[in-house]
Order: structure tokens, then C-alpha cells, then sequence
């Protein structure tokens, strides 16, 4: 898939991608030449046609995660599927400090964490996290995991 | 008419990422069973064949040679492995470098939809949009399938087994997603619409140039407990049919046995018929093994 302005006969850059929550999708194509943006929509059915081959439109801003496809969409996921006991990653600042982890959690974001299914609970973390390196964000908060999500569409997870 | 220049004449990269993202996910498979001696598939294209039960039964029959063996359920629609490998309930250890997977009490790396669903009886279901299900829950299914052969931390393994489910589409899938597979055993049955379905198969496997394409001939007769006389299960003799028009090794042909799926999560008494194919089965594979890689 590739968007070419006509007028300029150039390739459009992917420039932002917005998920509302209510399963559409809106991807935002820029021309470098004359400053256009269009926005591409698309209807639930065709963002989970996307979504099913687990990609995302303008490419990923954090890795994959071991079988994200299956656990941001299966239904009835099993909550003792996952064991996330040996999993360090969110932790105190003191903890991070131990062990060399570069995003420290506030209790509170924790304390929301702990609250997200833990069918996908481990996953999310890991996605947060990337998230926030990728952004430069050195600390967890209920604030810094609302702008993940909306960015992300990790809407009901 | 204006020009607008097409896909194949835009030579920049495609800005949606989508192509990229796609080969990405292949590499990543490939890296991931790079580290497995050997990928053997167990299907058929026909169901209530066997296939689960002779996938089980060969997995344990290979990890008591010592081998280390890993096996993904492909049927994610029923899948049977987890229970018939004694992993039930099991939990899968989530990392970010891959999942570890289900290891069952005979020493059998195990990933399964089963491990994944809440409800015993709930059938597979995926969060959706209220129409179009039909436009994208195959591919759904195959990238389910990706995941869990590429997103799995298998190890080094010597041989993985992947269950494939009924119907030829679904060895399509397969063959798509592992070109490099090196071996396929094709279960069947003495039975004419056996032979007609599994002859679409072989042709598959054929076209898809698998090194190694072998037949299981399974319930291809039964004995009666009390008089041990012999009786066929099935009318005709498709398998050997089978055989002899697609040149293909009849590698066994497996007794029916009523206890030939519900005892692979302890291990398999060598002293049953079925299990004696097995034995040899698990022997044709190794055989085939050493002939795969230099």
C-alpha cells in the first residue's frame, strides 16, 4: 500500500495513525513536497482485517510481542494462561535502579497495571515500557500509560 | 488523462509499513526454527483420520529415544494435544524474548489453543467487529498459527511436529508459512474417501517440493479383545492404493487401538500393535532426519 500525491507525483510519508477505540482507524499520509495530508479511514471490518495479520499501518513504534496477535484478540483468554511471577519489569525506582531497568513505575501505575486481565498483563507491560523508552519517558504513570494506549489502540486491554 | 504512475512504478518504499512488517514476521519465524534440527508435519486434509492421536503418540514415542521434541497444535478450532500430552492447565512462562511452552510429564514441549481459553467448552472466538468475520478470520487463524511456531521459545529442539488441521487449505497455510518444512506424513484410512481426499494432499506436497512425504496408514483394522480375530474397520484398501498410484512410502499401518489417545500423557505400552507402529514410525522419522541436513 502506497500513497502518491498526484499533483507532485511523490510518495506520501506516514505521518501519524489515531485509534478512537471504537475500532476504526484513521492513518495520516503527509506529501514532503507540497505539505498535504490525507487521513485513510477504515471501518472496524477492515482495521481487524489489518490487524489479523498482525501488522500495524505505518509500521510498528514498539516491537511485536510473543503471540500479540492471538491475546489482543482472542475471547475467553484463559487468566492463569501466563506466568508473569518471574517477569521484573515493573518495579520501584529502587528496584530498577538494582537491576539496570531505565523506566521506574510509580505505585499508582502499578497499582493500575495490576488491574489490566493477566491474560494479557505481561504484554502490556512490556508494551508500556517500550513505549515509554522510545519516548524518552523515564517514569510509569497512569498519565504516561493513557497516551501509550491512545496511541497504541490498546483500547480494552 | 493525467498520469498517475502504479505500485510497481513508485519504487520508494511503501510507506505503510505493511510489506515490511509482513517479511519481518517470516524472518522471525525462520530464525526461530533455524534452531530446530527438523520441522515434520503431521496432516492429512482429511479429518477423524487420527492425526492428533499419531502426532501425540509419535511425539512421546521420539522424546523416550531422546530426542528433544516440540509439538504446536494447529488445530486451533479443536485442538487436542494439550490433553491428550497430559499439559492441561498448564501455564506458558512469558517472556520477551518468546514463550516457554507447556512440557508435559513424557518430556514434550507442547503450545496449544487449549492452554489459551478460559472455558472447557467455550468454542474458539475472537473479539470482532459485528460483521465481516468471514473476510478476515482465516487470516486471523494463520497468523495464530505463526505466532505460535515463531513466538514460542522452542529451543534447540531436534524435531518439531505441528498438527495440521482438516483440509487441504490448511497444508496450504502451513506450506506458506514454513517453505522449508522437511518432512509430511499424510495419515489416511483403508477407506476410498480417504484415499480421494489425502491424494490432494500428497499432489501439495508434491508441488511444495517437502524433501520428505511419507503415508501413516491408520485404524486399518481392528481385533476383536476376546478371540484376537482380525476384522477390517474400513471397506477398500485405499491407503495401499494410495501408495502404489502416488509412489509414496507406506511407511505403517496402525491397528485401531481405543486407547491410542488417552495414554500418551504416560507414556505408551510397547506391547500394543498400534504402539509397535509407532515404534517404527518414530524410526522412519529419525531415518529421514539424518538424510535432511548435511
Amino acid at each position: 500500500m502506497k500513497f502518491l500525491c498526484i499533483e507532485c507525483d511523490s510518495v506520501m510519508d506516514f505521518a501519524e495513525r489515531r485509534l478512537p477505540g471504537d475500532g476504526t482507524l484513521a492513518a495520516v499520509f503527509s506529501c514532503d513536497s507540497c505539505g498535504r495530508d490525507v487521513a485513510m479511514l477504515t471501518n472496524p471490518m477492515e482495521t481487524q482485517l489489518v490487524s489479523s495479520l498482525g501488522v500495524k499501518i505505518g509500521g510498528r513504534e514498539v516491537p511485536a510481542q510473543p503471540l500479540e496477535t492471538v491475546r489482543t484478540s482472542l475471547e475467553g483468554g484463559r487468566e492463569d494462561a501466563f506466568d508473569i511471577s518471574n517477569d521484573s519489569s515493573s518495579q520501584s525506582a529502587e528496584q530498577a535502579s538494582q537491576s539496570g531497568q531505565s523506566v521506574t513505575w510509580t505505585p499508582a501505575a502499578i497499582d493500575r497495571l495490576n488491574k489490566v486481565p493477566t491474560f494479557v498483563q505481561g504484554m502490556v507491560k512490556r508494551i508500556y515500557i517500550d513505549w515509554a523508552k522510545e519516548q524518552g519517558v523515564d517514569e510509569m504513570t497512569p498519565e504516561v500509560m493513557d497516551r501509550a494506549r491512545t496511541e497504541l489502540g490498546l483500547e480494552g486491554m | 488523462m493525467r498520469k498517475i504512475r502504479t505500485y510497481q512504478e513508485v519504487t520508494h518504499e511503501t510507506e505503510s509499513g505493511l510489506l515490511e512488517q509482513v517479511l519481518e514476521q517470516q524472518e522471525k519465524l525462520a530464525e526461530r526454527l533455524s534452531q530446530v534440527k527438523s520441522v515434520a508435519a503431521i496432516a492429512s486434509g482429511k479429518g477423524g483420520v487420527g492425526k492428533s492421536a499419531v502426532a501425540a503418540n509419535l511425539a512421546v514415542t521420539l522424546a523416550k529415544k531422546g530426542l528433544k521434541v516440540g509439538i504446536a497444535d494447529g488445530d486451533l478450532n479443536g485442538p487436542s494435544l494439550g490433553r491428550m500430552l497430559g499439559v492441561s492447565g498448564a501455564s506458558l512462562v512469558d517472556r520477551p524474548e518468546g514463550l516457554g511452552p507447556a512440557l508435559s510429564p513424557t518430556g514434550v514441549l507442547v503450545m496449544s489453543m487449549e492452554l489459551l481459553q478460559q472455558e472447557e467448552d467455550a468454542p474458539l472466538r475472537w473479539r470482532e467487529p459485528s460483521f465481516g468475520g468471514f473476510v478476515w478470520q482465516s487470516t486471523m487463524e494463520t497468523s495464530a498459527l505463526r505466532e505460535f511456531l515463531g513466538d514460542v521459545a522452542w529451543g534447540d529442539l531436534d524435531i518439531l511436529l505441528v498438527d495440521v488441521p482438516p483440509g487441504t487449505d490448511k497444508i496450504a497455510r502451513l506450506l506458506q508459512l514454513l517453505p522449508d518444512l522437511h518432512q509430511m506424513l499424510l495419515v489416511t484410512t483403508p477407506s476410498e474417501a480417504s484415499r480421494f481426499i489425502v491424494s490432494k494432499s500428497v499432489r501439495m506436497a508434491r508441488e511444495a517440493g517437502v524433501p520428505t512425504v511419507a503415508l501413516v496408514a491408520n485404524m486399518t483394522e481392528q481385533a476383536c479383545p476376546s478371540c484376537g480375530h482380525k476384522s477390517q474397520l474400513f471397506e477398500g484398501n485405499g491407503a495401499k492404493r494410495l501408495a502404489e498410484d502416488s509412489g509414496l512410502p507406506l511407511w505403517v499401518e496402525i491397528p485401531f487401538d481405543a486407547h491410542f489417545g488417552s495414554s500418551t500423557d504416560l507414556g505408551l505400552n510397547p506391547e500394543t500393535p498400534s504402539n509397535q507402529a509407532i515404534l517404527t514410525l518414530a524410526d522412519k522419522v529419525i531415518d529421514a532426519m539424518s538424510t535432511e541436513k548435511p
